[in-house]
């Protein structure tokens, strides 16, 4: 049996009256990549979002249920969900570094924890941008604008600012979704590298991609799970009929 | 089948109307050159360096404007004292941390716009019941800039919260999911993106209070001041006040006249020049961020 680095249990999710999310369980293993399904608008990324609190910025958002990370639900009274976040990092759909300089980007979430030895800093900068396969292509201008890479390597320079602060679990949403097909490689090959250090949830709603890069498949239709289980599984013997017609395209 | 008929004659509807647009746009241009001549052509001869660096002389007859140009500057800067931190702040409160839909912050908006609409003698006014009267800091720099600064407040207010709207969400998102908190994303992120179009509302604000005559008659400009101010509770020349005690005050019409369009001449050129610094700026920063 594999360790379970988070589990979800009975999450609802409410924005105002609307009902997103409905009694989802589900339990994240430790250092795979576990994708999310599922047609637009079915609350993927709200479940996504959910776990690290990026909901909490909606206003008239309402969880029941609990999100249990390293022991504590991340949604109990007392929890700071500044101190989640920083365990719990997040690569969003579109690219979207900071107006600063490549260095200054990596380095951002180590100078907001009060990192202040230059060349510690740059150790893990340089560390990050190696771990997210960057380096050979920017440590010639780490002091350029971050505008001026292309759209995949600004992706990649998120994902090496998201580890830069060393978190456990790395959210993804829809990461390679604005990314042509070469970029789309490199960051699917780049996620693969990842879970040795880091657990991985992936948002997507390109079903080859999560046949690609993930071990474990969610299925979500209208804000309910419909079926999980390992990737492989998923898409050769689905159980369920939904799941089924979902991965044949007979709706999308 | 189409009538060629009609055919030509919607364009020739649409080229009249195309006219109108154009004539319009024309006629703006001219006036805004004819402004500019007519200031220009009356006011350029008694322009030298003597009229820009001397004190008035033989009752405001001769001399120059240098003490006009000092309280000028002195009440811009002091009036950017007031309004930038108390804008900026407000501003930040009203995008970044209060609710939109709360009772209390549309209460506060209306506030706001309704300040912006209020004539600009009426601050003169306040300004010389509260600041020179109850507070009794006499007619001085320091009731002349409180005025002034209280007055840019909703332009500065305005241009500060469009600029800071104009941030992208995705940097906030980025910032707060690598475990920022608010204000550390406002002072390292939103902050450092928006300063260009925050400067450039301000020096907008900064080049109308310049001209503003009414809200500094009564708090802080005199017709004549023997010395330069010595601190922030002297009085002050002030540029658009002197051309009014030119042309109301004195006996001398036939000399007060010209000086009055040569210092006009030189408060348009520096709100000119102002609004070509926020131009600039606004340019710079178009060029610089890829958002």
């Amino acid at each position: 049996m594999e360790e379970i680095k988070l589990q979800i249990k009975d999450l609802n999710v409410f924005f105002g009256e609307k009902q997103v999310l409905h009694q989802i369980s589900l339990n994240i293993p430790a250092n795979k990549v576990t994708a999310i399904i599922g047609p637009s608008g079915c609350g993927k990324s709200t479940l996504l979002r959910s776990i690290n609190r990026m909901n909490d910025f909606f206003e008239g958002m309402k969880v029941e249920g609990e999100i249990i990370f390293d022991g504590k639900n991340v949604y109990a009274e007392g929890v700071d969900p500044v101190i989640v976040r920083r365990r719990i990092g997040m690569v969003f759909q579109m690219p979207n570094p900071f107006p600063k300089s490549i260095f200054e980007n990596v380095a951002y979430g180590l100078r907001i924890q009060g990192w202040r030895n230059k060349k510690a800093i740059e150790e893990q900068v340089i560390k990050s941008l190696q771990a997210a396969a960057l380096w050979d292509e920017v440590k010639d201008r780490l002091y350029s604008s971050a505008f001026d890479l292309s759209g995949g390597q600004q992706q990649r320079l998120c994902i090496a600012r998201a580890i830069a602060v060393e978190p456990e679990i790395l959210l993804m949403d829809e990461p390679a979704s604005a990314l042509d097909p070469i970029a789309t490689a490199r960051v699917e090959e780049l996620i693969r590298s990842l879970i040795e250090k880091y657990t991985i949830v992936l948002v997507t709603h390109n079903m080859q991609e999560a046949a690609r890069s993930s071990d474990y498949t969610a299925f979500l239709l209208l804000g309910r799970l419909i079926e999980f289980g390992p990737t492989n599984q998923i898409f050769t013997k689905p159980q369920k009929k939904e799941t089924e017609d979902y991965l044949t395209g007979r709706f999308g | 089948m189409i009538k060629e008929e009609g055919l030509k004659r919607r364009y020739l509807v649409q080229n009249i109307w195309f006219a109108i647009f154009w004539l319009s746009m024309i006629l703006i241009a001219a006036v805004l050159g004819l402004i500019l001549y007519f200031i220009l052509a009356r006011g350029i001869k008694v322009i030298n360096w003597e009229f820009l660096t001397a004190i008035p002389r033989r009752g405001m007859t001769e001399g120059g404007i240098f003490p006009a140009i000092v309280g000028t500057f002195y009440l811009v800067l002091g009036s950017i004292v007031v309004s930038l931190p108390l804008g900026v702040f407000s501003a930040i409160y009203l995008t970044e941390y209060a609710s939109s839909d709360s009772p209390a912050v549309k209460a506060i908006r209306t506030a706001i716009h309704c300040l912006a609409g209020v004539p600009s003698v009426v601050f003169g006014l306040f300004g010389l019941a509260v600041f020179v009267k109850i507070l009794g800091f006499g007619v001085s720099v320091l009731s002349g800039s409180l005025t002034l600064g209280i007055m840019s407040l909703p332009v500065v207010i305005t241009s500060v919260e469009e600029a800071l709207k104009a941030v992208p969400l995705s940097f906030r998102e980025a910032s707060l999911a690598l475990g920022a908190n608010r204000w550390t994303t406002i002072w390292r992120v939103v902050l450092p993106s928006s300063l260009p179009g925050i400067l450039t509302g301000l020096i907008l604000s900064v080049g109308r209070a310049a001209g503003e005559t009414a809200p500094i008659m009564f708090t802080a400009a005199v017709f004549y001041a023997r010395r330069l101010p010595q601190s922030i509770f002297d009085p002050v020349m002030a540029l658009p006040y002197h051309i009014y005690g030119l042309m109301t005050e004195g006996t001398r019409p036939d000399k007060q006249v010209p000086l009055a369009y040569g210092t006009a001449v030189v408060l348009i050129l520096l709100v000119i020049a102002v609004d070509f610094i926020a131009i600039y700026l606004r340019g710079k920063s178009r060029r610089t961020r890829k958002w």
